[in-house]
This record gives structure tokens, sequence and C-alpha cells, in this order.
């Protein structure tokens, strides 16, 4: 029983933060997906969110809600100054250029906000309304954890039924499965990427200021999770919704369980699964053209 | 018939060797008077600088990584995050060797740095170079990252995160003292180790295989259409970079007479491909600018301004994607021929 709990209440927490790392990833794979854009910036975006909402909390008095919508649209907006401005010159090059020119974007936001706010981490203080404990029936649980859980179902379905039925979903599964002919049946590929990135990036701002709460924010905050952002779009298959929504939430159970049962070496795991995973499937669990 | 016994072959053979194009690419493997300066420079530098000796070598360290990673990412085209993965087992064979007295002889123990090392891209090279893109990125990520939580995990042999300090490391020859107060035997050192390395790596690049790996940078499928082995070139081609990568390492550990997790992180992987990209990849001598560029910023920015160094160094990168793809020597040549053209202009 005292098992049972423990191992319940560690798959709850696992899933919270995958909900989170869905949150944050969900806009790169797309935006991969459709321009095959290597884009190692998109934690730096959930970072400038997570710090525009947790100051609009701190400083400027915002509630939780107004304050997460403060921070996608305020990201969002950014986001598409920079992609107008620096990231379509670079949509034809290689991703070794891309790659140069994203990590050089993360240092200039790691030092950007070192200087404009400090080094040290900005806490979150929750609502109280979110800050308690709920019962679930057969346990008690924190009820942050499992409003992120039903809150990233929700978007889940909500961003599912977009690709599915809206005309612009179908738009862009069109370009993400071939973008020659998506362009030559006058899809205007570069509309919907400037919306998809703006979109994702907002999305990232949300999932920043979700995760503050147990993932921190500080400068750093763009390298430090570079690599589960990545682990997570790339098993999960680019341009899949449901995809990078399974590898995050696998992604966040296998490190919450590995660090309790296995302290040492619980990472070494996911490393290894990753790279069968990728070795077996290069386009990912539920990606569908060759990367 | 032979066709250069005939008459129309024999000016064939004549007007080929008078056209400035030919003669330029049957000799474009020759030394120019130029490719000397790097070593002079290096050799004056000894003299020059007798107090920044422990800088150089680093310096040189950063020339040979830069070198290796050349190999692999400017000539054959393998994007790779992972680097480090390989100056990582090199710095660490010839760490724990030296740690746990089994062997210390400089030279040698460099030999099996670079063989663990090739044994490591080898292995994984075999598996990872079937893929391409954002997956061999990733590939190669997660296997320095898996790297590194190995050698994190194996606390009692590689001292984990703190790492295994003051190593003692045998004279060179048996002759000279080898330890970081004798900063000027590990400059002549590292520098004796970078130039039969460049004159490998050059003598590689201008030969049948290097010419097959820029064919296969630039085109894979014509060069699977013409019948080249591409997946073994790779593979061999992966490997010898990871020995390169390995002795830089080894040397790395020697020159510092320690080694810790930094030598595998993420952070050397991007500096090295920042390092290399910064001077201008699949050139050569882009390793060398690069290293003496950014490791002098980094040196004397660093220390004073660690913020606006990373700012800067941000900048400096976005502008490099964006405005000078080639680095600091491909914006050289674009000068360079831009002169030359107004100069043969009336």
């Amino acid at each position: 029983m005292n098992f049972a709990t423990d191992f319940a209440s560690i798959v709850l927490g696992g899933l919270s933060a995958g909900t989170v790392l869905f949150i944050v990833s969900v806009g790169l794979s797309v935006t991969m997906g459709l321009m095959g854009f290597v884009n190692l910036a998109h934690g730096a975006f959930a970072m400038f969110g997570g710090y525009v909402i947790v100051l609009a909390m701190n400083r400027a008095q915002f509630g939780f809600a107004s304050a997460l919508a403060l921070g996608f649209v305020v990201t969002a907006a950014f986001s598409v100054a920079l992609e107008r401005l620096l990231y379509r010159r670079l949509y034809r090059s290689g991703e070794l250029d891309q790659v140069l020119f994203t990590i050089g974007l993360i240092f200039i936001f790691i030092a950007a906000t070192t200087i404009l706010i400090g080094p040290s981490g900005q806490t979150l203080q929750l609502p109280p309304a979110l800050d308690g404990q709920l019962d679930l029936g057969f346990m008690q649980y924190r009820t942050y954890s499992v409003f992120l859980i039903v809150v990233g179902a929700v978007i889940v379905l909500g961003i599912w039924l977009a690709f599915e039925r809206t005309r612009i979903g179908a738009q862009i599964r069109a370009t993400v499965d071939n973008r020659r002919m998506a362009e030559s049946l006058g899809i205007n590929v570069d509309r919907l990427f400037t919306i998809t990135f703006a979109f994702g990036s907002g999305m990232a701002a949300i999932g920043g200021g979700l995760g503050a709460e147990f993932l921190g924010l500080d400068p750093q905050y763009p390298l430090k999770y570079l690599v589960y952002f990545l682990i997570a779009v790339s098993v999960g298959g680019l341009g899949s919704v449901l995809g990078v929504y399974f590898a995050s939430l696998i992604l966040g159970v296998l490190n919450f369980v590995l660090t309790f049962y296995l302290p040492k070496g619980g990472t070494l795991f996911i490393y290894a699964l990753t790279i069968l995973i990728l070795l077996a499937r290069p386009q990912g669990l539920l990606g569908r053209k060759e990367p | 018939m032979n066709a250069a016994l005939s008459p129309a072959g024999e000016t064939a053979v004549a007007a080929r060797s008078e056209n400035p194009a030919v003669r330029s690419l049957t000799r474009r493997h020759y030394f120019r008077w130029w490719e000397a300066l790097p070593w002079i420079v290096a050799v004056g530098y000894y003299f020059a600088f007798p107090d920044y000796l422990s800088f150089g070598s680093e310096l040189l360290i950063a020339i040979l990584f830069a070198l290796s990673l050349d190999l692999a990412l400017g000539y054959a085209g393998i994007v790779t995050l992972g680097h480090a993965a390989f100056f990582g087992a090199g710095a660490y064979t010839v760490g724990m060797l030296a740690y746990y007295g089994v062997w210390n002889e400089p030279i040698t123990s460099l030999m099996l740095g670079a063989l663990a090392a090739a044994a490591v891209g080898l292995l994984s090279g075999l598996v990872l170079l079937r893929t391409t893109g954002l997956t061999l990125l990733m590939l190669t990520l997660c296997t320095m990252a898996l790297l590194e939580e190995a050698a994190n995990m194996g606390h009692a042999y590689t001292g984990g995160f703190d790492g295994l300090p003051s190593l003692t490391i045998a004279p060179v020859f048996g002759l000279f003292e080898f330890n970081p107060l004798y900063a000027n035997t590990q400059y002549l050192f590292s520098l004796g180790v970078l130039l039969p390395c460049f004159l490998f790596v050059r003598t590689l690049i201008y030969s049948p295989f290097g010419q097959s790996l820029t064919g296969i940078r630039e085109n894979v499928l014509r060069m699977h259409a013409i019948g080249s082995p591409v997946r073994r070139r790779l593979i061999v081609c992966y490997t010898i970079s990871a020995a390169l990568a390995g002795i830089a390492g080894g040397l790395w550990a020697q020159t510092n007479a320690y080694v810790n997790l930094s030598a595998l992180d993420l952070d050397r992987a991007a500096t090295v491909l920042i390092v290399l990209i910064l001077g201008g990849y699949g050139r050569l001598y882009g390793a060398f600018i690069g290293a003496v560029v950014y490791l002098a910023l980094e040196h004397f920015l660093a220390e004073l301004y660690p913020t606006a160094w990373q700012l800067g160094l941000g900048l400096l990168l976005v502008l490099i994607a964006l405005f000078a793809r080639n680095g600091i020597l491909g914006l050289g040549e674009a000068i360079w021929r831009r002169v030359r053209a107004r100069r043969n202009a009336p």
C-alpha cells in the first residue's frame, strides 16, 4: 500500500513535469516540422515568457491567469519581431548556420537577462487555490500538479482539434508532409510559419510560467533544459503534436521514477533510451516524415 | 595505340600543363610560403611571451581539437554537437592511466588516449552515421551526454564530479620535467604534437580520400551514384577525427594535470564548434584563426566582464551566422578576391 501510493505520487509528479515539457516543446516541434529550422533558442522564449509572467505577478500585482495571458501575448509578439527580422534570413541555410545562430541567441538572452534582471532565480507565488492538497479519493495530492496535468490534457486536445479540424491545421499538416507541394497549391508557407512560430513561442512562455514553480527560473534556463526539449521533440517526431505529448509524458515520468528509485544513473538510462529509439525510428515515435 | 604518344595527345598534355586552372589544380597540395607563418609565429611566441606559455599550450590544444572537428564537420559535413565525447575519452584515458599509476609516459599515453577515442568514434560512428540532420545532431549530443553521465556515475574510478586531481606525468623522453610548473616544456611538447597531427590532416584532405569526403559533403547522392563507399568513408573519417580529438583531450589532461567532467560537457562541444566556425570551417587554417581569436577574447574579456563577454559572443555568433557564413577566413578571402579583381580591372 505504501509502495503503491509512493509510486502513484511519483508518476503523478512525472506526468505534471512532462506536461510542462510538452507545453514548452510543442511549438518547437511544429516549427521544426514546418521549416526544418533547428531552433535551439526555443527555451529562451520559455524563459522570456516565464520572466514576463513572474515579474508581472510579483511587481505589477497581476493575477495568475492574467499574467499567463500577458506572457503569451508579449512573447508571441516578441518572437514575431525576431522571426521577421532575423530567423527568416536563415531558412534556406544549412543546419550548421542555424545551430550557430540560435546558440548565439541563447547567449544573448542569458546575458541580457543577467544584466537587466539579475543572475538569481525568480520565485513564483502560486495562487492559494492551487497551492493546497487535493483529495483524489485514494490519496492526497498537490492541487497544482493535478491542475497541470488537466491543463496539459486540455491543451493537447485543443491543439489536436485545431490541427485536425481547422483550415490552418490542414495547411500545417500539408506543409509538414510536403512543403513544395503545399507551396505549389498556393499555401502561404511564410505566413503559416510566422503564425505557428508566434503561437509556439507563446505556448513556450506559458510553459515557462507554469513550470517556474518547480523548474525554477534563472538566466541559465535555456541551456539547462535544452537537451530535454530536444529529446521530447526528436523522440516524439517533428510536427507531431501527439508524439511530443507522449514523448514528454514518458520523459517526465521516467525522470521522476528513475531519480527516485535509481538516483545514480537515471539520466544515463534516459539518454540510452533516446539513442535506441532514434536509431530504430530516426523520424521519431509518431513522426511521418524522414527528417 | 597509346594516346600520349600521338601528336594530338602530346599537344593536349602540353596545353593542359600550361592551362592555369589545370596547374593550380595539380599543384593545390603544394606548400605555399605563407603556410610556414603559423609555425614561425608559434616559435616566436615561445621567445616573446615566456610568461604566457600555459595560455599558449591551451591555444595549441584548442587548435588541435578544432582541427579534428574540421575534418568531420568542415570536410565530411558531419554536423555534430557531441565532439567533446572524444576529447573526454582521450582525457579520461590519459588521466586515469596516470592517476592510478598504470602508465604516464606522455607520448605513448597520448597514443592510448587516441586509441580509446578512436574506439568510441568507431563504435558510435557505426550506428550514428546512418542518420542525418536533426537526428544525427541529437544522437551525437546524447552520446556525449551518455558518456558524461557514465563518468559521473563511475565515481569510484573517475572521481565523479570533482574529477581526478594532481596527475603525475613522466618526463618527456625521460629528460624534461612535465608538469604545470614547466610551462615551456608543455608548450613545446604541445607544439610537437600539433605539427605532425596537422601535417597528417593536411595530407589526408588533399588525398583522394579527402576529396571523396568533400564530395560527400557537397552531394551525397552523386557520390553514391559514382560508386563511392559513402558510409565506410564517413565512418573512417569520423574515427580519425575522434582519434585526433582524443589526442587533444589527452594533451589537455596532461598539461592541466587534472581531468574532470568539463572535458565531456556541452559547453566544450559548443565552444569547439564556435571556434571552428569563427575561423572558417572546411579551410584547414580556420581552426588556427578561430582558436587564437576566441581564446584571446575570452582570456582578456571573460575575466573582466563575464556577462558582457557572453553578450558579445552571442552577438558575434548571430552576426557570423547571418553575414559571414565562412568565418574570418572566408571574410578575408572575399576581401582579397575583391581587391584582386579591382587591381586586375583596367
